[in-house]
Order: C-alpha cells, then structure tokens, then sequence
C-alpha cells in the first residue's frame, strides 16, 4: 500500500490490518513522494486517475503481487465526474482517493472512524478488482458497486460467501 | 444480473473508450469499443449488441447518422448517445428518432449507473415479453376434436377430468384417429397451458438421435455439435412433453426415459451437469403396449409410469354418426383457408363417405374432404370428387390391405424411395409412410 500523501501513520497501519484480515496476505505500507503535478487538469481541477494508475512507482516491482495506492486529491476518469478509486480487472495496480469520503465535503461534521472505515471498503474493494472480481449484487458485500459515500456506509468491510468463493478460484 | 449484457462503446477519443470500458467489465458487462461509426457498424452487422453508447461528434459518420443506420439494420439494441454539454440539442434530436436516451460529458458515476440500469432491465423485460408471447402462441385450442357420438364424448370428457392432473397419459388409437388433438387438448386445459408443450414424434428418430433431441448436448458432444443445445424435457420444463409413437423406443432409451420420469432430472449429452425440468408426459401409441409389455418388448415398470391415465381413441369406423359433422368442419377449415366460398356436399357423396371403412381414420377423410374442395367444381363435394367415387378395385381380388401395400410400394417406387416425397404425394405424414412400410415389410428392390 503505498501512501501517496501525507497520512496519519495510525490510519495506514489500520487501513493495513483491515485489508490483510480480509485478504490474508500480508500488506506492506511504503510512503512514497510522487510529484502529482503531471496528473492535473487545471480545467477540471482533479487528477487523473488513468494516468496515475499506470505511473504509480513500484508498479514494475515485483516482490509486491499487488499495489494500491492512497491519495488525498481529487481523482476523475476522462467519462466521469469523480471517482473514489479505481483499479485496471485482473491486474496489479489500484488507487484509492480519500477525498471525496470525507464527510466535510458533504457540509457534515468531521468524522475519522467513518473515514477510516470508507477508505478500508474502498481499499479492499479495488483491490478486489485487482484479483478480478467484478461488482456484487449482494448490497452488503464489499465489491457491491457504490458512486455515493452512503452506498459504501451500507455495505460492510467484507467480502460475500460467493465472491469468496470466486476468490478462491482465482 | 442474467446472461451477460453486451455494450458496444463508439467513440474516437481512446481514453473515453478505456474509462467506459474499465468501468462496464467490473459491473460484469461484455464490453467492445470502437474508435469510429464505420467500424461500429461492421461490428454491429456481425453481432447484435444489447447496448450501444455513442459519441455524437465523431469524425467522419456523426453519431446521429449511425444511429439512424443502426435502425435500418433492423437491430433491436438500445443506443444512448453520449454529447457534450454542448451538442444537448441534437442529443434531442436523437431521442425523437429513437434513441434510449442521452447523457452529457463527463456523467456522474450515478447518472451511468443508473442510465445502464434502466437499459439493463427494459432488456429483461423485453426478452421476458417475447418468451411469454412465445408460450402463449403456442397455446392450442380444441376445435378440431369433432363429434357427437358417445365414443368421443367420452374421450372429451376423460380429456377434461385428466387436464387437470398431473398424472402420466397414454393416448392409444389407430393412426389418424386425432391422438395429438387430444395430447394438445389436455395441454391446453390444463394449469401448465402457459408454459409450451413439446412434441417428440420418436419413432422418425434414430436412437442417438432420439437422445440428443430429449435430453439435449453438449458442445463437442459429438461431430457436429458446435454449440450448446438444449433437450426437449429442458424446453419442456413447466409444460408437457407429447411422446409419440412411444412404443418405438429402443431399450435402452426406454431405460433412461424411465429415469427421467422418476427424477425429473437428466445430464445433456456430453455434460456432466444435472438439469432439472418440472414437465408433464403424455405419450401416444397405435400399437398394443400391454401385448409388448408380455412379449418383454417394452419395459413393464415404464408402462406403469407411463399409464397412470389411459385415453383410447376409437377408429372413424365405429362412430360414423359423426361423419357429417367432421366433413362440415373440414369444409369450413378449407375453404377458409383457400379463401374460397363455403360449399356443400351433395347427400350421395356424404352416404359415400358414411359407408367407407377410413383405414386412415380421420386424418383420411380430412384428405379426402381438402383434396375434393381443389379438384370440385367450387359449389358442392360431388360422388366423382371423392376417391371411392371412382374406379374402385374387384374386393373380391384383392383386399384393402393389399391395394394400399401395393400402391405404397409404387409411389416409393416412383420416388426412389425418397421418403418424404413419397408421403407428401400419398398425402401422409413421413411416420405414418415408416410404419406402413414396417407393417407392409416394404423394401427397396435392388
């Protein structure tokens, strides 16, 4: 999991822990200081998240079997307006913005554990990707398809019987 | 989500291809792109696709000019055309032309969400809607069981109190006497009427045949099995499958037939997969199956299975009352079909008709009523219309039997033992010809 801004180090090892629990491989958090300037688009005033999916350092390396990264800024696909993350099915790389799970943006109060608990969803959930499971029907499970934060608050942290299973097949 | 939706992405930037892309194969969709309209419309002519998003702005053919092509190819997909905040007035323009519907760049994830949603499910509904349309088309009604005579009020009436069971029948009669009138006639009174009923004429098919036809195969099954297909018990699930000629069946399909009938599962040939299929059996035969049952032809513990119900249909000769209803009928069925005037009979040629045995039962007279409305004068049947009316073999030279055996063997012989042209011009059907060639014991000369 490589932290691409600054994080509290407590919320990355949490994050670190929720995700291996669910995947059972150990998750290693690197910090790392990539120059997003590049990624941004002044008109939309957001990153792109195709681009910096495909740049994220380490993505050639090959003791990690998959790389997530975490930012703070606000990411977009050309289609789309914003995106809480994104991962390439089937392959290595995933990102995941905290930005748009924070509850400020929404004119709500401040709230860590909920962030904490969104950008763990979020994580596992494009990571999920990453190991080629695609959107779950199931309302509670993880890879169910979530574009509002009160989506991902409905579902849980973990994955469902048969996208377990599909897993496991993987 | 059911069988995979198919998305066709039609646009010239490639990021906008990548995005949409990405972001259809993780709801599960089977996504392809295309950079341009021209190559779209190759695509499309090649494939049916079930959703197609297109830019409006493309170099050389615009969306609009695609989609009005996509129309005249006669496809049935579901186009959204994707504009620019910009071009929302010809985005218009597309919807009054048929589009499903238009979305601006850059879509909120929600809006694309919520817009292929929509499209997903008048998908559903649509194939949901032709499936029921299928099944109700195929309901069959009862207007060609004829008669007033006490034999086929009787079969009426057993008709009526089987239907609704769920019981195993078996039609038994002479050939032409009308037992697929009565299997459809149960069918269409009974609580499974929605669903279809499957016919299986099993004595035109080979074993082999005969399996891969009831319980369906594999891909690579064997030679020629390029795809999946399914078995008529899968068709047939929530239905009735009408089994006819029965008693053909080889032993061992007789075997497997019986285990189908106590599990209602099978395994498609060449599969491994149990399929399960809630269907309901009639079956019909013009031989003896309890004479076949002691000779050990025909399994006993089949039989059972099968004759939970029996229903005989009895020969035309032995209710000729209602000869005269069953001509009018026909009369009325021709020449409604021919668009022709109705006609009568005159009364020398119905006595005609009223006298004659019809080894052919009805099937025979129904022949013989279509056959004199072509050749009549176009106002009434006259003796010289049927075919009794004319030269008519010395009986005491030779029987009915023998007349039919030997007109049978040269019309095959006329043919070249060409089955099907030989029964399209005896005006049978091919399995009535195999059997008259199995009873008679015809075969080719050398």
């Amino acid at each position: 999991m490589l932290s691409c801004g600054p994080f509290d180090r407590d919320f990355l090892k949490k994050v670190a822990v929720a995700t291996e629990a669910e995947y059972h491989y150990p998750v290693i958090s690197e910090e790392c200081h990539l120059d997003l300037n590049p990624f941004y688009n002044p008109s939309r005033r957001q990153y792109d998240g195709n681009r910096l999916i495909r740049n994220l350092p380490l993505n050639t390396k090959s003791e990690y079997s998959k790389l997530v990264g975490l930012f703070r800024v606000d990411l977009y696909i050309p289609i789309l307006t914003y995106i809480f993350g994104q991962a390439i099915l089937g392959e290595k790389s995933a990102i995941v913005s905290v930005y748009r799970l924070r509850n400020e943006l929404y004119g709500l109060k401040q709230d860590e554990e909920l962030l904490l608990s969104r950008t763990v969803k979020e994580v596992i959930h494009e990571l999920g990707h990453t190991f080629g499971l695609i959107h779950c029907p199931v309302h509670t499970c993880v890879m169910h398809s979530s574009t509002y934060v009160e989506e991902i608050d409905l579902k849980s942290a973990a994955l469902c019987h048969s996208c377990r299973e599909l897993l496991s097949k993987q | 989500m059911p069988d995979k939706i198919s998305i066709l992405i039609v646009d010239d930037e490639e990021s906008v291809r990548d995005s949409l892309c990405n972001w259809f194969i993780e709801d599960g969709y089977a996504v392809e792109c295309a950079e341009n309209a021209k190559k779209a419309l190759q695509m499309i002519e090649e494939k049916e696709y079930d959703i197609i998003l297109a830019d409006i702005k493309m170099p050389g053919m615009d969306g609009m000019e695609m989609h009005r092509r996509i129309r005249t190819l006669n496809r049935e997909s579901i186009v959204i055309i994707m504009t620019a905040f910009a071009s929302v007035d010809t985005a218009v323009q597309a919807l009054k032309d048929g589009a499903f519907d238009y979305i601006t760049k850059p879509f909120d994830p929600d809006d694309l969400s919520h817009l292929i949603r929509n499209a997903a499910a008048q998908i559903s509904l649509k194939s949901e809607n032709e499936a029921l349309k299928r099944r109700v088309t195929t309901l069959e009604n009862v207007d060609d069981l004829i008669g007033k005579s006490e034999a086929i009020q009787k079969v009426l009436e057993q008709i009526e109190n089987v239907a609704h069971s769920n019981s195993s029948v078996i039609i038994t009669g002479e050939s032409g006497t009308g037992k697929e009138l009565v299997a459809r006639a149960i069918h269409a009174n009974s609580p499974r009427r929605y669903f279809p009923m499957i016919s299986v004429h099993c004595g035109a098919l080979t074993e082999s045949l005969l399996e891969s036809e009831l319980f369906g195969h594999e891909k690579g099954a064997f030679t020629g099995a390029t795809f999946n297909r399914k078995g008529r018990f899968e068709m047939a699930d929530g239905g009735t499958i009408f089994l006819d000629e029965i008693a053909t069946i080889s032993p061992k399909m007789q075997i497997e037939l019986l285990r189908v009938l106590e599990t209602k599962s099978f395994v498609r040939v060449g599969g491994n997969k149990e399929i399960t299929s809630d269907f309901r059996v009639i079956c019909a035969t013009n031989r003896d199956l309890t004479a076949m049952v002691k000779s050990g032809i025909f399994r006993e513990d089949l039989y059972y299975r099968l004759n939970v119900v029996n229903i005989t249909i009895p020969p035309l000769r032995e209710r000729a009352d209602d000869i005269p209803l069953l001509v009018s009928h026909f009369i009325k069925k021709y020449c409604t079909s021919m668009s022709r005037d109705l006609i009568t009979i005159e009364p020398a040629a119905l006595r005609q008709l009223e006298k004659f045995e019809f080894p052919g039962n009805v099937r025979e007279l129904e022949n013989m009523i279509e056959r004199a409305i072509v050749i009549g004068n176009g106002k009434e049947i006259r003796v010289k219309d049927l075919p009794m009316g004319r030269e008519v073999p010395d009986s005491t030279v030779e029987s009915l039997e023998e007349l039919e055996k030997r007109h049978i063997e040269q019309i095959l012989s006329k043919y070249n033992w060409n089955v099907s042209r030989s029964a399209r011009a005896l005006n049978v059907d091919r399995v009535t010809l195999y059997n008259k060639i199995r009873k008679y014991d015809l075969k080719q000369k050398e």
